[in-house]
């Protein structure tokens, strides 16, 4: 570890050695890099039940640097737990390097040395990648090579260990990864199919782990460990007159680990999708299969722990406060899932009257106009389903050592999620905007562990009201009026939100969610939630202070569980 | 290592002015691969904005920027450029949600956030405006109503 960080600083002393030598030289390379930092203060308030770590304060804060001198670049991430914020992974703690890397890039060869982020396919077979503001990090340390030996042809070589912890510096998993791909451009290899209007890839991956191991004792049995799990997967993605479609196939071989119980049987992933779009209307088709495809480099580890591969949920990510961090779906890696979503959008437009048109085609006509409005209206409509897989369990031995087999690739007889959301969003003018959301959710609590206060189908509708309102050249106000309606787990909640921003600068922000149908009358809680922000092109500061309520806290999709928490708390970003 | 983080940060100062667009393989929307090195190649202004569907104020950026970018490309010759950083969950979704809101920017996908990283993003939105030369020379971390007109006062600059 000492030798790569003097390794690392000897590297970063090499140029800056030149700029000494060369002062006014042609090229001296940049240097880039970015900042943020998050602290918290925490308060008692028994009401929320808040946590109040015994330092009664958490910070944790990140600083990139990436030095780049023509084909060369090289970069580290120097990070900082103290201690982490309540809800990061606990172990999270001191200070140090989690991240730095070498690397050489020119338009055949890319070679990475140390960490890198890499993802083949759709990442159902290999992805790392980071969210920092979650605590979310599986980064490769090793090595990579990506050759590009003809236009549209590009191969890619990983071989290394995956971040798992921190602790003064960066923690790598007990497992070693092996893996290659090929991603081939078809009518980029070859010049006469440039320009044609069928655009099609194709792409394939292997990828293996190693992990050392001896015997499972499973009931009477001794098994042996298979140490290296191989998998392998193929894929096709094609372009036609606004048709896109893709479909990625995934086999892996026996892998015993902590989530499918420590069977043997081999996992499988289907992923297929559709899409349509053109000015003014598209629509998507998603289905897929995720059978024992829970894949990490460690085969004890669970959760958000050292995952090898990416499995993306079905639902759309959803934005607004109550259907975002009270119900967010994941999928279902421990048993498996069968999953499929359609959405349709549509930009609705006023019609073109005729002069002297009359009749009852102009007066539905001008009826249509008034409803769309002079700017028109935008309806999406998105469902989505998941249930469990379609299996019938082993019996005697075999049950014992492969668990189950599935029958099918359609539905099992247990409900995960259905999702159905439609919004509806028109402009009335230059000045004030409106969007309408409402949201049917059936969600499985036990298998997606979100609440502890209710296990089972819960059902809840959700209406969301937004409204923008831009007051003058600088200043606007946003609006949110938010109500979700279930009777169980905890009830209805409310949420208002007002946003006042004045450009470029600032921005104020008061959010109040009410837990007003809670059975407990004392848990009928107001959170009311302050923030002040500042920007300043890639600076951004801001404060906030009240309660926050236990949920699950998400960016793009990811989400990481945070406890009920009450005080101060300061967010800082930057680059350069 | 407070050595190293002290050099470091004269190595930030004496050599950070100079801001390039780093090289990046994407694909665009109908699966071509671009090199992001040759966005800023083209000798004319480009406005680079990083959004992703599940992003309420990038689409309102975006959705904002479309009055206008007709009418600055032809005072200033500037192209937009919108890097979603979707990921395999939303990506299909990019596509149809760019043509039904009649986006005529060139949009491309950073799947595992890579062009992100390169470009230092914290946070979506976050839009860069890129001088004909190819340098960084405004930046914006945010989107309120109203910031178009600062990006136009930047426009001015460029000329």
């Amino acid at each position: 570890m000492k030798t790569l960080q003097l390794f690392f600083t000897a590297l970063l002393f090499v140029p800056l050695t030149l700029s000494a030598q060369i002062q006014q030289g042609p090229d001296l390379g940049q240097v880039t890099g970015n900042v943020s930092l998050l602290w918290q203060s925490y308060s008692e308030d028994e009401a929320i039940n808040a946590a109040v770590p015994a330092e009664k304060a958490a910070m944790n804060a990140w600083a990139n640097l990436i030095y780049t001198r023509g084909k060369f670049s090289a970069g580290l991430r120097y990070e900082s737990y103290n201690n982490a914020l309540v809800g990061f992974p606990g172990r999270f703690k001191g200070n140090g390097i989690g991240y730095r890397f070498a690397r050489y890039n020119d338009d055949m060869f890319d070679v990475t040395i140390g960490n890198f982020y890499e993802q083949f396919g759709s990442g159902m077979i290999f992805r790392t990648y980071e969210e920092r503001f979650l605590g979310i990090d599986n980064a490769m340390d090793g090595m990579r090579i990506v050759f590009k030996p003809f236009q549209g042809v590009t191969l890619k070589g990983v071989y290394g260990r995956q971040r798992l912890d921190f602790d003064d510096g960066l923690i790598t998993g007990d497992g070693l990864i092996r893996g290659a791909d090929a991603d081939i451009n078809i009518n980029q290899l070859f010049e006469d199919l440039a320009d044609k209007d069928l655009q099609v890839n194709i792409g394939g991956s292997f990828l293996s782990k190693f992990q050392s191991g001896s015997t499972i004792e499973k009931d009477t049995l001794f098994l042996e460990v298979p140490q290296n799990v191989g998998s392998s997967a193929g894929r096709v993605n094609a372009f036609y007159k606004g048709f896109n479609l893709y479909g990625e196939y995934v086999r892996k071989i026996n892998d015993p680990s902590a989530d499918n119980g420590y069977i043997y049987k081999d996992g499988e992933a289907y992923l297929a999708s559709l899409a349509y779009s053109q000015r003014g209307f598209g629509f998507t088709l998603g289905g897929k299969v995720i059978d024992n495809m829970s894949f990490r480099s460690d085969r004890d580890l669970q959760l958000l722990d050292a995952p090898i591969n990416f499995l993306p949920p079905t639902t759309k990510v959803h934005t607004y406060n109550l259907a975002a961090t009270l119900y967010p779906y994941a999928t279902v890696i421990t048993t498996g899932e069968s999953a499929y979503s359609v959405e349709v959008f549509k930009k609705f437009k006023p019609s073109e009257i005729q002069e002297g048109e009359r009749g009852i085609g102009s007066s539905f006509k001008k009826l249509y106009n008034t409803i769309v409005g002079e700017y028109g209206t935008t309806i999406t409509a998105n469902f989505a389903a998941a249930n469990s897989l379609d299996t019938t369990n082993l019996a005697g031995q075999e049950g014992v050592v492969y668990g189950y087999e599935r029958n099918t690739l359609g539905f099992g007889s247990t409900k995960y999620i259905r999702d159905l959301n439609v919004e509806v969003s028109r402009k009335f003018n230059k000045n004030f905007k409106a969007k309408y959301t409402y949201y049917y959710l059936e969600f499985n609590t036990t298998t997606n562990a979100v609440t502890t206060d209710f296990k089972g189908l819960l059902f809840a509708d959700i209406h969301v009201l937004e409204l923008q309102n831009r007051l003058s050249k600088h200043h606007s106000l946003r609006t949110e009026v938010q109500t979700l309606f279930t009777e169980q787990d905890k009830g209805d909640w409310a949420t208002l939100l007002f946003e006042y921003s004045f450009s470029p600068h600032w921005f104020v922000s008061v959010m109040d969610q009410y837990n007003f149908g809670n059975d407990d009358p004392n848990d009928r809680i107001h959170y009311l939630y302050g923030t002040v922000g500042y920007i300043d092109g890639a600076n951004r500061l801001t404060m906030g202070y009240g309660k926050r309520r236990a949920g699950v806290f998400c960016v793009g999709g990811v989400c990481r569980a945070v406890p009920s928490s009450n005080g101060f708390e300061i967010t800082f970003t930057s680059s350069f | 290592m407070k050595q190293v983080l002290f050099i470091l940060l004269c190595a930030v100062f004496t050599l950070g002015a100079t801001a390039q667009i780093p090289s990046v393989n994407l694909k665009d929307m109908n699966g071509k691969t671009v090199d992001t090195a040759s966005l800023a190649k083209t000798g004319k202004p480009v406005i680079i904005s990083f959004w992703a569907t599940w992003c309420s104020p990038c689409k309102r950026e975006l959705n904002s920027y479309m009055d206008y970018i007709e009418d600055w490309n032809e005072e200033f010759g500037v192209t937009l450029i919108a890097v979603s950083i979707d990921d395999q969950r939303t990506a299909l979704r990019v596509a149809p949600y760019v043509n039904s809101a009649e986006w005529e920017y060139d949009v491309l996908l950073d799947t595992n956030s890579d062009f992100k990283r390169a470009m230092q993003v914290n946070n979506v939105p976050h839009t860069f405006l890129i001088n004909a030369a190819g340098k960084i020379v405004w930046q914006n971390n945010n989107y309120s109503v109203g910031d178009e007109e600062e990006l136009y006062e930047q426009l001015e600059k460029l000329k």
